[in-house]
């Protein structure tokens, strides 16, 4: 299975807001930990609705918090 | 070391569960088979039984191998299992359940072709049963790999 293209800054971000972790993030965006699991790996693009859901959680953009392009382009 | 999450660990459970009910259901059965003529209306009894007794079987042992693992995991691991499906859950589940149709599609036409070249219905029948067995593995393999290597 190829990398998906969507990279996006989740671990960083929940890192750095008071070290919340996958479940916590899973649970304010109704998901389940395994899908921020793929999400931080790059195993999964997530859809539209799910995206502005995490980023309205870390009060970002949603460019602020995904990225199209390959991991060179991650910060 | 190799972490497993959740739906990993249901995955295998499911496709160690889906091998073992098969080969168990096989050997209950196997003693079983009418020794008279091919096409008589003992076998088509016979094959007929084995498919629905199959289905029931498989049924009632899923349900109670994923309460078992349920609270295994459960005890376990001290977590909650997902009460839900989410997006992830449902691609994946599509993803299998494509894969596993389409498995028993092809063994379904085989199965048809069996007949169209004069082969003895028992050999439809094995061909049937072992498509739906296969496909039933291909949908558990499908998940695991798409929950292990992502979507």
């Amino acid at each position: 299975m190829g990398k998906n293209l969507v990279g996006n800054h989740i671990r960083k971000l929940r890192f750095n807001h008071d070290e919340m972790t996958q479940q916590q993030l899973a649970d304010k965006v109704g998901v389940t930990r395994q899908t921020i699991v793929a999400l931080e790996k790059g195993n999964y693009s997530p859809s539209l609705e799910l995206a502005f859901r995490i980023a309205h959680v870390f009060n970002l953009p949603l460019e602020e918090v995904f990225f199209y392009g390959d991991s060179t382009r991650e910060k | 070391m190799l972490t497993l999450t959740y739906q990993e660990k249901k995955s295998i459970v499911s496709l160690v569960s889906v091998i073992f009910i098969f080969i168990s259901f096989c050997l209950y059965m196997y003693p079983k088979y009418p020794g008279g003529g091919l096409e008589s209306t003992e076998t088509f009894r016979f094959w007929g039984s084995f498919v629905l007794i199959l289905t029931l079987v498989s049924i009632i042992a899923h349900i109670i191998i994923s309460i078992i693992f349920n609270i295994t995991f459960r005890m376990m691991t001290g977590e909650k299992e997902p009460k839900f499906e989410d997006e992830l859950d449902k691609l994946i589940s599509l993803k299998a359940f494509r894969n596993s149709f389409f498995v028993f599609i092809l063994g379904f036409l085989m199965a048809m072709g069996s007949l169209v070249v004069s082969k003895p219905s028992q050999v439809m029948f094995m061909i049937l049963i072992a498509s739906g067995f296969i496909s039933d593995l291909i949908g558990s393999a499908t998940r695991l790999y798409h929950y292990r290597k992502g979507v």
